[in-house]
């Protein structure tokens, strides 16, 4: 029985905490590409640039912030911090489409023009943010690092093995359900959020049922920089913050998007957490919870790992060539929001 | 009510529509026939702001509304259907009418906090409203189906249904019968007929249904090879020579259209 629970604390800690934690990561990302390809009809690359984006301005005026002595107790003053860098990205976003992305859509180019655009966007953002905060790893992480240490835990309940919930996994999961409910609501409760799903919907209509196109497209950006600034700056608080990571991880959230069905919020949050649970899966090495649940004549010797951990991101892409074969459109099939 | 003066339209080297000139007369129901290719559904887009004319203008009660986009059109109350129903097919049926009065406070996201009182009674108005509509058309009993899953016939109905959502000054319906069995066409022809007699709507109608057309319309333009051939009565359309050569090609001047 011990023998159980201490295996079930190793596959917690390991494996259902930080896929919990990670997934959320990708599915607020994934949510924003979404709803882009949704309402405007391409494919974002510049989505992770613009996560990192959300992340350095978290980060610049987490630093005003203490430089003021403002704290958050024990919460990380970054929660602070966030809609102020929101704010910002979505400026930022919005500054993008009426100086690029506008141009482009009213002389209704086709979308493989509009992915290779997005892709201009994501190199000038990443030298912008370059430019700004310089390519170092930065740590903006303060207050309590653990709601739960592992050694607590043992004391607790006397298991071999400890539990160990640092806040920002709290912060992380704990936000991305807040968020997801109020997108949701906002999705199929309010008149403008209905509006944004008839347009993605049937555009033509919309437009003859007196929906204001720049209207719609003004919120979309505004909900995709939210969605961006809350994943790149919980990434970053859960990690640290490198402004090149996010130019590797937009390829699991891609993947993650994809995966669920591209256009598809349900699909894009679905997928974020089969991707980060696939990815802790395969590369987990099972030697100790073997060693827990066997009789000592069967213990392993190796480490009953089926991946290395060094190909954790290529999980994602075998996913997604198996989603791509069996259904291209995805587990919820996508295309609408 | 609407004016075309000289209205072109090319694509790429096809003249859809050519020099075409008619009038509108408030409170008509005019309608609209003519060969395939004549330029018809062409016309209705420019019309709606769908695609910018090449040449010519547009006036809606003396305005010139020849490059304003749909959704300004929609606000002057000009209201358009499609040939091939469309909806939006992941809302619900009642949903889909609740979309089409514009500027509801819902859509100001402050009022969503501030004021949410006001957009519940306005929402129940709009719902009471679509109600009325779906109980008007015999959509009732699919008002909580999603859009997508009507047939046809239903997804033209629920074109009409748009329309009647709120109070347009001309609708322009685009093959409003076709696809639709006799009974509910009659059933569509009497709503037109009474939105026209007791609202006072003006329509303009591409059809086909000949019978369909005399019994609602009157003028009826005839257009063909994108330039507008005759005008008149329902009867004095089927006696025109040219109308019927447009319609029959040459050499069959004797048939008669029926």
């Amino acid at each position: 029985m011990v023998d159980i629970l201490n295996s079930l604390t190793l596959l917690t800690n390991y494996i259902i905490i930080p896929g919990l934690t990670y997934g959320s990561q990708l599915a607020l990302g994934a949510l924003g590409i979404t709803m882009v390809y949704a309402v405007l009809r391409f494919s974002n690359f510049a989505h992770g640039e613009l996560m990192s984006f959300g992340a350095m301005s978290t980060i610049l005026i987490t630093w005003l912030f203490q430089s003021y002595g403002l704290t958050f107790g024990f919460l990380p003053t970054a929660l602070l911090a966030i809609p102020f860098a929101a704010t910002i990205t979505i400026l930022y976003c919005l500054a993008t489409n009426s100086l690029v992305y506008e141009y482009y859509r009213e002389k209704k180019i086709d979308p493989t023009t509009y992915l290779i655009i997005s892709v201009g966007v994501l190199f000038f953002t990443a030298g912008l943010i370059r430019f700004i905060i310089g390519p170092d790893d930065r740590k903006f992480n303060d207050g309590n690092r653990f709601i739960l240490k592992a050694r607590e835990f043992k004391e607790l309940t006397g298991l071999n093995e400890g539990l160990a919930i640092k806040t920002t996994q709290g912060i992380t999961i704990g936000i991305t359900i807040c968020l997801v409910i109020l997108l949701f609501w906002f999705l199929n409760r309010t008149r403008t959020g209905k509006s944004m799903r008839a347009y993605s919907d049937n555009e033509d209509l919309a437009l003859l049922s007196g929906i204001n196109p720049k209207k719609v497209v003004i919120i979309t950006w505004v909900i995709t920089g939210i969605l961006a600034t809350v994943a790149g700056a919980l990434y970053g608080l859960d990690k640290s913050y490198k402004p090149f990571i996010y130019m590797y991880l937009v390829l699991p959230v891609f993947a993650s998007a994809i995966l669920g069905g591209v256009g598809n919020p349900i699909g894009a949050i679905v997928g974020g957490y089969v991707i980060a649970f696939s990815e802790l899966i395969f590369t987990f090495a099972y030697k100790k919870v073997a060693g827990y649940l066997l009789p000592e004549s069967l213990a392993p010797t190796g480490l009953i790992q089926f991946l290395s951990t060094d190909y954790k991101i290529a999980v994602s892409f075998v996913i997604l060539v198996i989603v791509l074969l069996v259904k291209p459109t995805g587990i919820f099939s996508g295309k609408t929001i | 009510m609407i004016f075309v003066k000289n209205l072109s339209k090319n694509f790429g080297g096809i003249k859809a529509v050519s020099n075409a000139s008619l009038t509108i007369n408030e409170g008509s129901i005019t309608g609209l026939i003519g060969p395939n290719g004549a330029g018809k559904t062409t016309l209705f887009n420019v019309i709606a702001g769908v695609y910018p004319p090449s040449h010519g203008k547009v006036f809606l009660e003396n305005e010139n509304i020849t490059h304003l986009p749909p959704h300004e059109l929609f606000a002057r109350g000009l209201m358009r259907t499609f040939q091939i129903a469309h909806e939006f097919s992941s809302l619900t049926v009642r949903e889909n009418l609740m979309m089409v009065p514009e500027n509801q406070s819902g859509e100001k996201l402050i009022d969503i906090w501030i004021r949410p009182s006001n957009i519940k009674k306005e929402e129940a108005e709009i719902t009471k409203k679509a109600n009325e509509v779906m109980d008007f058309l015999q959509l009732s009993s699919l008002a909580n189906e999603f859009a997508g899953n009507l047939s046809g016939g239903q997804k033209k109905l629920l074109e009409l249904g748009r329309t009647m959502m709120v109070e347009p000054k001309v609708v322009f319906l685009d093959e409003v019968g076709a696809g639709v069995n006799r009974t509910l066409l009659s059933t569509i022809g009497e709503a037109i007929q009474r939105l026209n007699r007791d609202l006072g709507y003006t329509f303009c109608m591409i059809e086909h249904d000949m019978e369909f057309i005399s019994r609602l319309c009157d003028p009826v333009i005839v257009m063909a090879e994108g330039t507008v051939l005759a005008e008149g009565t329902a009867e004095e359309i089927k006696e025109n020579q040219s109308v019927i050569e447009a319609y029959l090609g040459t050499g069959q001047k004797n048939k008669k259209l029926r």
